[in-house]
């Protein structure tokens, strides 16, 4: 246990901080707000797609090439789709002149 | 020197999700900020795909492949879809994260059992690609529920002893991970299948039960399930730019949540056990109520409309289905025109969504200010002569303040009943969306005007027209 905290210890940091951060950044948001934040925060962890991309790229199997491939483009309808519904969304806020 | 570059682009992806999250909570920057995030993601993927160590070229075809596919798809179908289906294309995409994850821990997990003896593996690894597996599964299987559950394809239904059935699962599922991990078995493949089966099953069990009017709060739960699962992968790669985003969704995606149902004022023990019942009481309302309806055709409407001085619009649900919002800003501009003074009521969960009203009528042109929100229209309620409630139901329905065995008691509602006249724009007098009986229809102040919101809003600007 104490072996495992040491070796990892910059990320557990990390973790912990962006928990903190994670938390900051919501407080105090207006409820007219609440569904593009869950869009938009929805397109972030669209991010997962970098592992995709890995998986993809190192590929050297049939299983890791086709497995990959599916996982690429789910991750990026995640991304795409999240950021384009998210500016849809915000779209209608713009101010009226 | 690649991978120092790639790092620093990392770095600046997972400051813009910072930095985009923080704009996105203010009204003023949120669009700009929704930029700032997606800029972060294309450098990151892009570094990662010419950058990263041990991409092989000659899968590019593959990568762009995917790459293209899902843009294509993705921009498609967002473009699409309408404002009412908002909350569904939420939940589908992320869904599609979901899946992604529990994908990346399929693939993982292979290359760990073929690079390693069975019954040595790494335990840190292994628990990682399960984790990420577990999470992914729930998140990817449970959107699809309640994307179901909100296109009108899935039912609410429910076991017995359901929450019995769904927590012995989820120690179950917990319980093979540790041995799996920790036992040393040499059968570590059956495990891994059990426990990506298992874990299916508990996503569809953990949503089915749930209530529709819930699935706002539980699309944000499995949101930030899927930031968890993301964050894996950045244990998983060590990459930072995953960790950051991931935990960054993950922490602000579950206060979200829980800030959602404060809006509700329910807790979210409540909203996750305490499922909606049926329709069991929709049918019994006149004999409960004593009272009978009264209905109102759409020329008298049209009168009480025009000669009264304050009038608010309640929307919900039934003025997102029937697009109406065009239709219901042109009668307000014609009431204004006649010297009527007309606000609209935003309660925070009309709609399917927190803030659905406000993107609806927002499309149509409505002014911002004309959208107040419910603590400051309440006690505006009293000096008001006619309250156009169009498609609402549960976010006006006394029973949040008067009946204690009520689903949605201590729900805070929007006090139409203080006003002079009350008229319910409605489709038939099915009941709402939590599935119980409105007492507000039955009283003497209220009258009934059936029909489709678009159809009965264009009705009454004639009416109005024409008196």
């Amino acid at each position: 246990m104490l072996e495992f905290i040491n070796s990892n210890i910059q990320i557990i940091y990390l973790v912990i901080l962006m928990i903190f951060v994670g938390v900051e950044l919501i407080e105090k948001v207006p409820s007219v707000l609440h569904t593009p934040l869950m869009s938009g925060a929805n397109a972030i962890h669209g991010v997962v797609i970098i592992g995709a991309i890995i998986i993809m790229g190192q590929a050297d199997n049939m299983f890791a090439t086709l497995l990959g491939f599916v996982a690429v483009i789910l991750g990026t309808l995640n991304v795409v789709g999240g950021f384009v519904v998210t500016d849809r969304m915000l779209e209608m806020f713009k101010k009226k002149k | 020197m690649n991978s120092q570059i790639l790092q620093v682009i990392y770095l600046i992806g997972s400051v813009s999700f910072i930095i985009g999250l923080k704009m996105l909570s203010k009204p003023d920057t949120a669009r700009k900020g929704n930029l700032v995030a997606a800029f972060g993601m294309t450098i990151a993927i892009l570094g990662t795909i010419f950058l990263y160590e041990g991409i092989l070229v000659s899968n590019y075809g593959w990568i762009f492949g995917g790459l293209i596919i899902g843009s294509i798809l993705g921009t498609v179908t967002a473009k699409k879809v309408k404002m009412t289906q908002m909350p569904e294309m939420v939940s589908l995409f992320n869904g599609m994260g979901g899946a992604c994850a529990m994908l990346i821990s399929a693939v993982e997990f292979r290359h760990l059992t073929h690079a390693n003896e069975a019954g040595n593996l790494p335990s840190g690894e292994l628990l990682i690609i399960m984790l990420g597996l577990i999470i992914g599964s729930v998140s990817f299987v449970g959107s699809m529920v309640a994307w179901g559950k909100l296109s009108g394809r899935v039912k609410d239904y429910s076991l017995s002893f359901q929450q019995v059935v769904n927590i012995g699962l989820l120690l179950l599922i917990l319980g093979a991970m540790f041995y799996t991990i920790y036992s040393g078995t040499p059968d570590v493949a059956t495990y891994f299948y059990a426990i990506w089966t298992m874990s299916v099953i508990y996503g569809i069990l953990f949503v089915l039960p749930i209530g529709g009017a819930d699935m706002p709060v539980v699309i944000s739960l499995l949101n930030s399930f899927t930031g968890v699962a993301a964050a894996m992968g950045g244990f998983l790669y060590d990459n930072k730019v995953m960790l950051v985003g991931g935990i960054l969704v993950g922490s602000a995606g579950t206060l979200l949540t829980i800030v959602m149902c404060k809006a509700m004022n329910r807790s979210l023990t409540n909203v996750l056990i305490g499922n909606f019942g049926g329709s069991s009481a929709a049918s019994e309302g006149s004999e409960k109520f004593g009272g009978t309806i009264r209905e109102i055709n759409a020329s008298d409407s049209a009168i009480l409309l025009k000669y009264a001085s304050k009038v608010i619009f309640v929307p919900g649900y039934g003025l997102a289905v029937a697009q109406a919002q065009h239709v219901c800003h042109e009668l307000e501009e014609l009431l204004e025109k006649e010297g009527v003074e007309v606000k609209y009521a935003i309660h925070p969960v009309a709609g399917r969504m927190p803030g659905h009203m406000n993107v609806l009528l927002a499309e149509s042109n409505v002014a911002y200010d004309k959208l107040v929100e419910m603590e400051n229209i309440n006690p505006e309620f009293a000096t008001t002569d006619v309250v156009l409630v169009i498609g609402a139901n549960d976010v006006v329905n006394p029973a949040a303040k008067t009946d204690p065995s009520s689903p949605i008691y201590g729900m805070p509602i929007l006090d139409v009943e203080n006003a002079k006249n009350i008229i319910i724009m409605k489709r038939s007098m099915k009941a709402g969306y939590a599935g119980i009986e409105n007492e507000l229809f039955y009283q003497p102040k209220s009258s009934m005007l059936f029909g489709d919101a678009k159809k009965t809003l264009t009705q009454l600007i004639s009416e109005v027209k024409a008196l």
